[in-house]
């Protein structure tokens, strides 16, 4: 069945560090997703209408480009365009910053617009200024909403981040790829064993995620 | 941008669309039908069968669909399973697709209050006529968005197929910029393609979601 090749030398091993990189490279487009993510949705509770029309636009093309386009575009036509090479790594983090950053707009600006009316009124009513009722009122009730739907997008960067092999970045189906080349001669059957390897490394690493976010998303609300 | 090259590209992108489209569609159709399946068999709490539904859901929902592609496409021939691209990309679809669509729906019917189903009885309505004709409207008014959702996402997946050479969209753009070198242009017609296909399904999702919201609330639409 082909699974004696994984734990032939130092296959395991690599497998995991492909996983690495590729959890690697979630982490880091989630935090600036998370962080960027707030400010924007913030800025989209205004009524400005230009910023009104700017935001729909930009959720928008994340709603109907698929991930894998956006990393395309990044990736070869930024450097065909501008003359310079930028890494697939930073190509990858560019992308899903972006793709992530409009998500959790989206679940911030849902959030905020959620809170009825009344709040903000009471805490004008009591002579808080506008920041003053963002830290003491709002943010402290939507953050017990935010919370699961934030780790749930977690879970969507991973799944995403498998995108990034399509751009040359050696991740975890690379390396599998990588060792059932290797082992042609030995083992003709390891692209079974190791693409289930492979499918089980990532659901073991979504999984618990997805499972906390559950836990939290039912005991908070 | 060379407007000569573009009008070259186009028949070969327009064919590489229509596979897509064609795939992308067999797959969403997959994934209703495996997601009403599933979706009744965990709502009447069928016994085995529930708890198989609840492992593929849970399976192929913290899975990326690459990886299912590549366990299905290169995978499964080892235990004599062998499938064209084609079938595999629609196939994939429907699996992934499934998994979403059954959660979507199963929570749609556990949104409907219980009351429901207790007037329905106390009406004298039998149990299949309560379900089909109280319980599932509704549930399907509550579900719209997140199929509509769903519908997206899957459409919006197909992008990976190019991994098990089918020769889709994505496939097509990177043959070209690897050939020929006119990057602009293939992604150019990558992009204009991509929202051709998915712009009308945006487009047509919010119609059908404001008329649910309208038919269940009364016409009211300020967000309850």
């Amino acid at each position: 069945m082909g699974f004696e090749v994984i734990f032939k030398g130092k296959n395991f091993i690599r497998l995991l560090e492909g996983l690495g990189v590729a959890l690697k490279i979630s982490l880091v487009s989630v935090i600036i997703s998370i962080v960027l993510g707030m400010i924007v949705g913030m800025i989209m509770t205004l009524k400005n209408p230009v910023i009104r029309a700017v935001s729909r636009i930009y959720l928008e093309i994340v709603r109907i480009m698929p991930q894998m386009v956006l990393l395309f575009i990044v990736f070869f036509g930024f450097t065909k365009m501008t003359g310079r090479n930028i890494s697939a790594e930073l190509s990858s983090v560019i992308v899903f910053s972006f793709w992530g950053t409009a998500e959790m707009a989206d679940l911030v600006r849902g959030c905020l617009t959620s809170i009825p009316k009344i709040q903000y009124e009471s805490s004008k009513a009591l002579g808080l200024s506008r920041l003053q009722t963002y830290v003491y009122v709002i943010i402290p009730q939507i953050i017990r909403r935010l919370i699961p739907l934030s780790i749930n997008l977690i879970t969507r960067m991973i799944k995403t981040t498998s995108l990034i092999m399509m751009i040359g970045i050696v991740e975890v189906l690379k390396v599998g790829q990588q060792i059932i080349e290797a082992n042609r001669k030995s083992s003709p059957h390891a692209a079974f064993g190791v693409f289930a390897v492979v499918f089980l490394l990532y659901f073991l690493a979504c999984w618990p995620i997805s499972r906390l976010a559950g836990y939290l998303e039912r005991k908070w609300t | 941008m060379d407007t000569g090259v573009i009008t070259s590209y186009i028949p070969i992108f327009a064919k590489a669309f229509l596979l897509t489209l064609k795939i992308g569609w067999i797959g969403v159709a997959l994934a209703f039908v495996t997601g009403i399946a599933g979706a009744f068999t965990l709502y009447f709490k069928i016994p085995l069968l529930s708890a198989a539904v609840k492992c593929y859901v849970e399976l192929f929902r913290n899975t990326p669909l690459l990886v299912q592609l590549f366990f299905i496409y290169y995978g499964l021939p080892v235990l004599g399973f062998k499938i064209s691209a084609e079938v595999c990309g629609a196939v994939g679809l429907g699996l992934l697709g499934g998994s979403y669509m059954t959660e979507s729906i199963r929570s749609g019917l556990d949104a409907v209050p219980k009351i429901q189903m207790e007037s329905a009885a106390s009406l004298g309505l039998s149990r299949s006529q309560t379900f089909m004709s109280v319980i599932l409207p509704q549930a399907f008014t509550i579900s719209v968005p997140g199929l509509v959702a769903n519908v997206i996402f899957l459409l919006k997946e197909t992008s990976v197929f190019s991994a098990i050479s089918l020769m889709d969209l994505m496939f097509t753009a990177k043959d070209l910029i690897g050939l020929y070198y006119n990057t602009t242009e293939s992604l150019f017609l990558l992009v204009l393609f991509y929202i051709a296909m998915l712009l009308p399904v945006s487009f047509a999702g919010s119609v059908i979601e404001k008329k649910m919201r309208s038919k269940m609330f009364g016409g009211r639409d300020d967000g309850i």
